[in-house]
């Protein structure tokens, strides 16, 4: 899904003489067409709501308890599921990129499952799980354990929609870095996490980084997922997405899109931060060879 | 050369280890809980699995998420490859900004761009009312679902198509155009040709995501039954009247088609692969 843009080098340049200039104008005139209906259209519309009625009921909505208790779990949830999934993310390309073995190519494919899944089914599959009246679920249940309709089940429900992000991004990026210098670091009698933090670490730190923000995001704005196993309950389980519909369907849009603005804010701050990073990425992709 | 890998094994530590974790959380996370879906399918009856999938209304949403998914793709095929062209091709002033942008729709959190697009094109606001004076309708239309999914669908095909254009050799196309063919038709002998796998692909990933999209469909698609309910859409709403077996039947065969577009897809990469070489 993310691949990251090739660096357009001044070979490109020259390109351009190729297309007329009365076409190139044409192009890039319906592209930004597409882009002021698609894409900044609806950004304007959130703030141009959200303020609509002044600055007051704005803060009004962001402030409001029920508000604020959503935020907190919306928080929670991904300050619990980002590590996780970093940690797995880094065992998982460990283990593909620097050792070969029969079923890679099912193993690699299988870690993207979760992208193929409609987020409705990803919580649906949790409920089925451990829904109060499964086996699993009820004995859970009985010693006093609550995972749907509860902080677990959105969180684990969160693990298995972020669960990709890392490791996707690692894989391909430890593969093209080898194992040709954590070899030299053994031969020359590093242990196993010397090794790891001193080589691999610093080696594989922004492209860490990278997958990690993108887990970030998507934990922080995963909808679908979270409203099949969270039960709506208001200021116990709703997350910010959860509270920005439930105000949405009672018609309080002011609050709704005040709300609503927190997330736009995160959207564009992650997109500055992979813009950042991915500029960075290819530096040193170019200065390693 | 067998004896060989398995002394590199040994050179570096933890294989044993990660690869037992990975194992361990891929299944606790993911194959565990998705093989319930297919154990409750199997655990119904025959009769009562067919009748849920193929009551009228199931197979309504059935036709309507793979339909407006179908024309959400093809329509980002001509919008991905058109701005993925004039970003690496052109330059002109805010071109790294819109580069940027592009990546909004994964970054943005799907219930926001669904209230959005419902807003946006609800009789309350402008675009709705001028759109509305045209004669055409998105709030509550199967077109309204199509708009969202052409939002979520848009990054896949820009972010898959912009590597190989950027990748194009010059040495080609002058060859070609040195040969005496115009620009037109290099373009459409030489240059789409190459494009075309991985434009295919893109569009793929972007009718997969499409079909079981939920967030940003539901806010403006109004969910009248029969009309604009999807697939999703009917899963949730059997999960709320508490019927598991239905919604886990609705959701075998959604997750059925979801599988075997993949499947599609990575003989639609193998066959890029080749014709790269």
């Amino acid at each position: 899904m993310q691949q990251r843009k090739n660096n357009t080098t001044a070979k490109s340049r020259t390109h351009a003489k190729n297309d007329p200039a009365a076409m190139q104008a044409l192009l890039v005139g319906m592209t930004l067409l597409f882009f002021a209906g698609f894409i900044f259209m609806p950004l304007w519309l959130v703030f141009l709501q959200a303020l609509g009625k002044g600055w007051q009921p704005y803060i009004d909505a962001i402030r409001e308890p029920v508000a604020l208790e959503a935020l907190r779990l919306t928080l929670l949830t991904a300050a619990i599921v980002v590590p996780v999934n970093a940690v797995f993310g880094v065992t998982a390309a460990w283990a593909i990129s620097k050792f070969s073995f029969k079923g890679k190519t099912l193993l690699v494919s299988l870690l993207d499952l979760p992208f193929a899944v409609s987020p409705v089914i990803a919580g649906l599959i949790f409920v089925l799980l451990l829904g109060s009246r499964t086996p699993l679920g009820s004995w859970l249940g009985d010693h006093g354990i609550k995972i749907i309709f509860a902080t677990p089940g959105i969180v684990i429900a969160t693990l298995f929609i972020t669960f990709p992000f890392v490791a996707r991004e690692l894989i391909p990026l430890m593969e093209a870095q080898g194992r040709v210098e954590e070899e030299a670091a053994i031969s020359l009698g590093a242990g196993g996490w010397r090794l790891f933090r001193m080589i691999t670490l610093p080696n594989i730190g922004w492209g860490l980084i990278y997958g990690m923000v993108l887990c970030t995001a998507r934990s922080i704005g995963e909808f679908g997922a979270v409203s099949v196993v969270s039960g709506h309950i208001r200021g116990m389980t709703n997350t910010i997405p959860l509270h920005v519909e439930i105000l949405y369907s009672e018609y309080n849009y002011t609050a709704s899109f005040a709300v609503a603005s927190i997330l736009v804010f995160l959207a564009l701050v992650t997109i500055g931060v992979k813009t950042a990073l991915e500029q960075r990425l290819e530096g040193s992709h170019n200065t390693r060879h | 050369m067998r004896l060989f890998s398995k002394k590199q094994r040994r050179i570096l530590p933890g294989f044993g280890l990660s690869m037992g974790y990975t194992v361990f959380y891929l299944s606790a996370i993911v194959l565990v809980p998705l093989s319930t879906i297919v154990v409750s399918a199997f655990g119904i009856e025959p009769e009562r699995f067919i009748a849920a999938v193929s009551s009228p209304r199931v197979l309504a949403s059935y036709r309507l998420s793979l339909s407006s998914a179908c024309f959400a793709a093809l329509f980002d095929a001509g919008a991905g490859f058109l701005t993925a062209w004039t970003l690496t091709r052109y330059r002109f002033p805010g071109r790294r900004m819109l580069d940027a942008f592009v990546d909004l729709p994964f970054a943005l959190p799907t219930a926001v761009a669904g209230i959005c697009f419902a807003m946006l094109y609800s009789p309350a606001a402008l675009p709705g009312q001028v759109l509305a004076r045209f004669g055409i309708e998105l709030a509550n239309t199967p077109s309204g679902i199509v708009v969202a999914l052409i939002f979520i669908g848009f990054p896949f095909v820009v972010r898959t198509v912009q590597p190989v254009i950027a990748e194009l050799e010059t040495e080609i196309e002058e060859a070609a155009q040195s040969l005496g063919a115009t620009r037109w038709q290099t373009f459409r002998k030489i240059l789409f040709p190459h494009l075309f796998p991985a434009l295919l692909t893109g569009v793929t990933l972007a009718f997969a995501r499409s079909i079981g999209e939920y967030g940003s469909v539901i806010f403006i698609a109004g969910n009248l039954p029969f009309r604009t309910e999807i697939a999703p859409l009917m899963i949730m709403s059997k999960l709320d009247q508490f019927d598991y077996d239905g919604a886990s039947a609705v959701a075998f065969v959604l997750l059925l088609a979801s599988f075997a577009i993949l499947l599609l897809l990575n003989g639609v990469q193998r066959w890029q692969e080749k014709a790269y070489r």
